[in-house]
């Protein structure tokens, strides 16, 4: 299965993996089974539009506009990004 | 040296347990169900945990589902916001029981696998029947969609097995499957005689795992533990000592780690006397091997120093008599010499049989 993301894919976090803030460390962080990851603002500003409604490509369009940036660059990052995370299943798709 | 704080506790609910697996990683000294701390007690310490900065609670035992408060224990410490995680063998859950835990808040299961049939896996835990029990609890954890964790525990005897483990992870739905192989430690090092994979079967599984993990990729997640007598550098232990997680016993001792009480020098703290903070900031045994200080040569002028942090203490006690030198797993360690003597027996033997994991001594 490849792990690239094309633009009409829906991709969801799936149940026992949440976003959740660490109030002792004042930062937020993905929780997933037997794993904490930090996340910074970006990675924020992803993961809560991955809700299982919006396409990868309206996700990529709406960050390119809320930080004014090409839609490319968006793009790589991003796909670099989810794809490491579905690679350890801690982000899944519908179709 | 400023100390973080842990992420992680491992509650060693009890060390009950219908099974009997001579690798267990609990104590040679089981600890008996009337000094098992109480349902408010375990409360009290996720509470505890929780202020401290823990965020990942692992319920384990023992098997923890032998706590018929299991499901109290949960619920409260998903409402905490602790991330939950069950590790079970299977035995002891039921249908009504996975109801109670899932209403309870319960994230996530890690089942253990003894081996891929019933013949192997019942002769390995020491019960019989268990094998066909946990499938079925198993097949009821993937049909009810609970994330889902394979820990597969590998040794000499069912290494050969690996293909059909992996295809039995991706049937039961598992997302992640660990492929643990034995660290020998307490009931492991009374069995390794047993238990030792060869030298074939480890260049064997690390292909295996590495192929698998690139066609199953999107499909099933490998976490791959390798056999570390054969590792030219050891294991970072717990990812050095008292800097990630803890660990709390049935009966409330607190150690860096499940083996750490073969180090009978240190005294280690109990959560009925001491508040779980003190003992993680304050304590001797928490302090006693934190950060690099303590080490000696090699490690001490090693460019791996805070990579593999010295590598295991309770290896370095069992195999080199010293519990502040470094592992001897490590090809830089002068004891390294012992790891190679014991590899060269490592050959496939007779069965000798196991000594089993039990409270009873006389039953072996």
């Amino acid at each position: 299965m490849t792990l690239v993301f094309s633009a009409s894919d829906r991709p969801y976090l799936p149940r026992g993996v949440r976003i959740q803030r660490d109030a002792v460390r004042d930062r937020t962080v993905l929780m997933a089974p037997e794993k904490v990851i930090e996340l910074d603002d970006i990675g924020v500003a992803i993961l809560s539009r991955v809700d299982g409604q919006a396409r990868f490509g309206d996700i990529i369009a709406v960050l390119a506009a809320t930080f004014g940036a090409p839609a490319e660059t968006i793009e790589k990052d991003v796909q670099q990004f989810l794809q490491t995370l579905r690679g350890r299943l801690y982000v899944m798709v519908k179709p | 040296m400023s100390i973080a704080p842990p992420i992680a506790l491992l509650a060693e609910l009890t060390h009950r347990c219908p099974l009997s697996c001579p690798y267990c990683s609990n104590p040679v000294e089981l600890e008996r169900k009337e000094t098992e701390l109480d349902t408010d007690t375990w409360k009290d310490v996720f509470s505890q945990a929780y202020d401290l900065g823990v965020l990942q609670l692992h319920l384990s035992g023992g098997e923890p589902a032998s706590r018929r408060d299991l499901e109290d224990l949960t619920r409260h410490a998903a409402q905490l916001g602790l991330y939950t995680n069950l590790i079970t063998s299977g035995v002891g859950l039921t249908p009504k029981r996975l109801d109670r835990l899932e209403d309870a808040g319960l994230d996530h299961i890690q089942l253990s696998l003894q081996g891929t049939n019933a013949a192997l896996a019942d002769r390995i835990g020491g019960y019989r029947g268990g094998f066909d029990r946990k499938m079925k609890i198993a097949r009821e954890i993937r049909d009810r969609g609970i994330p889902l964790t394979l820990n597969a525990v590998m040794h000499s005897q069912n290494l050969d097995d690996l293909d059909r483990t992996i295809e039995m992870a991706v049937e039961l739905g598992a997302r992640r499957l660990e492929v643990a192989c034995v660290q020998f430690h307490g009931w492991a090092l009374k069995n390794r005689h047993n238990l030792m994979p060869s030298f074939e079967q480890t260049l064997a599984v690390k292909k295996t795992v590495a192929k698998a993990a690139q066609q199953l990729q999107g499909v099933l997640a490998f976490d791959f533990v390798p056999p570390d007598y054969y590792a030219d550098y050891p294991k970072a232990c717990m990812g050095g000592w008292g800097s990630t997680g803890l660990n709390v016993t049935p009966n409330g001792t607190v150690l860096p780690c499940h083996a750490a009480q073969t180090l009978s020098h240190l005294h280690f703290d109990s959560v009925r006397n001491r508040h779980l903070s003190d003992i993680w900031y304050d304590s001797t045994a928490f302090n006693a091997y934190r950060g690099t200080d303590w080490m000696p040569e090699p490690c001490k002028s090693c460019d791996r120093k805070e990579v593999d942090f010295g590598g295991c203490r309770c290896q370095a006690l069992a195999l080199a008599g010293d519990a502040s030198a470094t592992d001897p797993v490590c090809q830089k360690s002068p004891e390294h010499a012992r790891i190679k003597a014991i590899l060269q027996n490592a050959s496939p033997q007779e069965d000798r049989g196991f000594v089993y994991r039990t409270l009873d001594p006389t039953r072996t």
